[in-house]
């Protein structure tokens, strides 16, 4: 029952086959059997999944039922949820216990889906391997020594291991993404401003944005219809209306132009992960679209640009965190700038501390015109590429990740090698562009690969019937990981 | 090197951020090497290019000044590390 995905567990609740609070149940006992393995759950809220699920069979049976009532949901555990603990995997936020639901969390809740967690990520969402989280180190569920990437690793290990039925995530420069592919699951950040960010903790407000984490390409659609669209809380939400996301599970893309991004396919690349993402092009190839090489020029500036852009604005969202109103605050101190050098000091990890550190410096006097400024100039440059290349494509094709998975603490001594292996999904944040990961074949190693199919501004359609089109003539949506006991 | 120590010091202060000498040393060589990194763009001539800061076309999204709901006092201090007479209470200041 676990097993199922959103689409095939509302069938049977319609169809009153199966209930929801037998399903609760059996993720439930399915999250303690696998979990203190994959550790994918920051907080398990049973009892209130069990009076969701309870409220939903009572909806359901009074014929009342859309495509999430009675499903059991994992929230990133930087969305706020009432009264239940949202820690950004930080310890300055270790207690703290939002008075007010996030609009995408009210959106679920209205429609009847169930919160069954809050999942691990790396601390305020910086990382690419969920290691920075101060409380737990979450596993990929292919290979429990390699990273199920980050930062919303929690949610795709969650998802891959059958511990949800589907997941929220967010992506501020890959952690949607990312860790989709590195979990051999389907991921999606939406176009910047389609999914509102009130009560999403922000991280880079430009660039963050929600966004799900799901089984198959046809959950991802279900999940972007039920909370995608304009909120008044969120200034930054964009204001026109919807298309039914579900519209774009058509399986064809016969004449469609596929770009394939020179910048993106270079000498030295992972061999695993060269393969798959080409015979994935060619299979697409096979299904009529036709492929054109495309550049992305300004791609190698990517990284830089975006880590100057979110540290910076980083900076300036956790200047709030200062032991005040809420979360941690350092005991003892004798006056009030002692507590606010404390409080953050012991509150925030490495990672965090470093970013802030980093976007403190760009942003001071001096400095911000020769970096922030540049930054932003450069951001223009970048999106101008995309405009320029969807000229003369329909949607571009990549890969996701430079390499499959790696190993747990490989990389946690070179920040700055970390922050290269989000080459490929950063400029999209950049631009504000939607773009979707899905699995596309595994490493010898048994680890998954991800492709990724990015679209103009606003054609999340598009990137669906892309990734459905390619879904449904292969079978990897199908595969699930060996968690033997 | 770009950064020095005493640059890493005034940072972290901004920041309001206390950092160990081990991790003055870290940060400032850590520092070094990413802004190092960063010096790439210089190799970009963006003179007439305008910065993008948002990527919506719109902005400044504006309401009518009527009052709305907001979240009452008691919710507010739920969280509250000290709290004292409805306010937060914090170590004097001075």
């Amino acid at each position: 029952m676990y097993r199922l995905t959103i689409h095939e567990l509302h069938e049977r609740l319609k169809r009153k086959e199966v209930s929801s609070q037998e399903v609760t149940k059996a993720l439930l006992e399915r999250i303690r059997e696998v979990d203190p393995r994959i550790k994918a759950y920051l907080c398990v809220t049973e009892q209130k999944a069990r009076e969701g699920a309870q409220e939903a069979d009572q909806r359901i049976a009074t014929g009342q039922i859309s495509p999430l009532t009675g499903v059991p949901l994992a929230i990133k555990d930087n969305m706020c949820t009432q009264g239940i603990t949202t820690t950004c995997a930080s310890k300055i936020l270790e207690n703290f216990v939002p008075p007010f639901d996030a609009t995408i969390v009210k959106r679920i809740k209205e429609q009847g889906g169930i919160i069954i967690g809050k999942t691990n990520m790396d601390e305020f969402a910086m990382g690419s391997s969920t290691e920075n989280s101060r409380f737990t180190t979450t596993r990929n569920p292919w290979n429990l020594d390699a990273i199920p990437g980050g930062s919303s690793g929690g949610s795709a290990a969650a998802v891959a291991a059958d511990e949800c039925i589907a997941a929220l995530g967010s992506d501020t420069g890959g952690s949607i993404r990312q860790p989709a592919a590195c979990c051999g699951v389907v991921g999606m950040k939406p176009t910047y401003g389609l999914i509102s960010r009130y009560g999403l903790v922000a991280f880079g407000s430009s660039l963050d944005q929600i966004g799900p984490i799901t089984k198959d390409v046809e959950d991802c659609a279900i999940l972007l219809n039920a909370i995608a669209g304009h909120d008044p809380l969120d200034s930054t939400s964009i204001d026109l209306p919807l298309p039914d996301f579900r519209k774009a599970l058509v399986k064809d893309i016969k004449g469609w132009v596929l770009g394939i991004p020179r910048e993106f396919f270079v000498q030295g690349m992972d061999p695993a992960v060269e393969e798959k993402v080409w015979a994935a092009i060619r299979t697409l190839e096979g299904m009529g679209a036709k492929v054109k090489e495309i550049a992305l020029p300004h791609t190698g500036y990517a990284v830089a640009t975006y880590y100057i852009i979110c540290t910076a604005e980083a900076s300036s969202n956790l200047a709030r965190y200062d032991g005040v109103k809420y979360g941690f605050r350092a005991p003892g101190s004798p006056e009030l700038m002692a507590m606010y050098l404390e409080t953050r000091s012991q509150g925030f990890g490495q990672e965090v501390k470093r970013r802030i550190m980093l976007g403190t410096y760009v942003l001071s006097s001096g400095y911000y015109d020769a970096y922030y400024r540049k930054a932003a100039q450069v951001r223009t440059l970048i999106k101008a590429d995309f405009e320029k290349a969807f000229q003369g494509c329909d949607v571009i094709v990549t890969p996701t990740a430079p390499t499959p998975a790696f190993r747990l603490g490989e990389k946690v001594q070179d920040p700055l090698q970390m922050y290269l292996s989000d080459i490929f999904t950063i400029s999209v944040n950049l631009a504000g562009v939607p773009a979707i990961s899905i699995p596309c074949g595994f490493s010898k190693g048994g680890l998954p690969i991800g492709l990724q199919i990015i679209g103009r501004h606003r054609e999340e359609g598009r990137i669906i019937q892309a990734a459905y089109t390619f879904e449904q003539n292969t079978d990897y949506h199908t595969k699930r990981p060996e968690l033997s006991c | 090197m770009k950064v020095e120590r005493g640059e890493v010091e005034h940072v972290a202060l901004l920041a309001r951020l206390k950092l160990s000498e081990e991790e003055k040393e870290v940060f400032t060589s850590q520092l070094n090497a990413i802004l190092d990194y960063m010096e790439k763009l210089n190799a970009l001539d963006t003179g007439a290019i305008e910065p993008t800061f948002h990527v919506v076309s719109h902005c400044n999204t504006m309401r009518e000044d009527e009052v709305q709901g907001s979240l009452p006092q008691e919710a507010s201090l739920e969280n509250a590390p000290d709290r004292a007479q409805g306010c937060f209470r914090v170590p004097k200041i001075i």
